[in-house]
């Protein structure tokens, strides 16, 4: 288990190595599994121990409890930049956005099979994490969502960019502007999703999976990863760009302020 | 097509179901957050399954204003 410990005192993201497959399952179910600090930074410490370590071939990422993850730790990003003034919050949300972003692109070129095995809430955040996985494999009560704009924001995490890479231009501009959330039946139908399973099946079934990727050549399975999974530098660039100069403004500041003062799990639904 | 009173008995079938209800309990004309007693998660968990019972995309924005079965059955009508 990893060393890094949410409030109560629980690992905020388990590991489990078994059979050259690491399972990490992001272990704050109190907030849906929701990144803060130290959830991104126990998530970034396994993906470079993973990829380092030969006797490890492919890594699942689950969540623990009712959903994958509800996306960023808003209440933290919300509380940390009102510790700051206010010229110093964009350089701090700049900050924030560049670690978060190493670790999606080093998870997203690691060379290791990767698998998001998703169940119930896959938010913001976490279908930007979900994205940067090689398949996605969903509970079929899973929902994927980009609530972003109901905050003034637009997705931070890589998530534009990716989802582009992944299905045609026309189902991004549906979930980013109407931030609608969408079943796995629709998200399979439109392919983002590669497998569909019964309740509490996905991570049978990401096991299942990755035990087939595994019977193959690592090296030309990665080799083939990363000729059909380019990152797309660009464009992730730009994302942070774009999201650092929503982020001061006063409309953000209302829509965080709403979000941390109410006491629903997704008060930005519906 | 299905009437609306057995899109609404439909809904009613499926709430009391997955929220683990009596189906007695529950009429067209509650407050279905306010009689499930719900959050916003477990709505969405609802949706999920109305989805899945009607073979319907149903946007959650379409749930805003929502407050009784019976709308909701109107909204669900309209995708039908």
């Amino acid at each position: 288990m990893t060393a890094e410990a949410s409030v109560s005192a629980e690992p905020v993201l388990l590991d489990k190595l078994e059979a050259g497959v690491l399972t990490l399952t992001l272990n704050r179910p109190e907030r849906l599994n929701a990144l803060n600090a130290a959830l991104t930074q126990a998530l970034s410490a396994a993906v470079e121990r993973a990829a380092a370590d030969p006797g490890c071939r492919a890594v699942l990422i689950t969540g623990a409890g009712r959903g994958f993850c509800a996306g960023a730790d808003l209440r933290e990003l919300y509380e940390r930049s009102q510790e700051l003034r206010a010229a110093e919050r964009a350089p701090a949300v700049r900050d924030f956005l560049e670690r978060i972003h190493r670790v999606m692109n080093a998870l997203d070129s690691a060379p290791l099979t990767t698998i998001a095995a998703v169940h119930g809430v896959t938010f913001g955040g976490g279908f930007e994490l979900a994205l940067t996985c090689d398949l996605i494999i969903a509970d079929k009560m899973a929902r994927f969502c980009f609530p972003e704009l109901r905050l003034g924001l637009i997705p931070g995490f890589g998530g534009i960019p990716r989802l582009k890479r992944d299905v045609g231009n026309a189902v991004v501009r549906d979930l980013l502007l109407t931030g609608r959330s969408i079943n796995a039946a629709k998200a399979q139908s439109v392919g983002l999703v590669s497998q569909v399973t019964a309740e509490g099946d996905a991570l049978r079934v990401a096991r299942a999976t990755a035990a087939q990727i595994g019977k193959f050549d690592h090296e030309t399975a990665i080799a083939a990863k990363h000729f059909i999974k380019p990152i797309p530098h660009e464009e992730l660039r730009r994302e942070i760009e774009l999201f650092c100069a929503l982020f001061t403004r006063p409309a953000v500041e209302a829509g965080l302020r709403k979000f941390v003062e109410s006491t629903d799990a997704l008060p930005y639904l519906p | 097509m299905a009437t609306l009173e057995q899109t609404t008995e439909d809904i009613l079938q499926l709430a009391a179901s997955h929220f683990k209800v009596s189906r007695a309990d529950l009429s067209p004309t509650d407050d279905l957050f306010v009689k499930l007693g719900i959050n916003s998660l477990q709505a969405l968990d609802l949706l999920t399954r109305i989805e899945q019972h009607f073979h319907i995309e149903l946007p959650d924005y379409e749930l805003q204003g929502v407050s009784d079965f019976r709308t909701l059955a109107e909204r669900i009508q309209s995708r039908l």
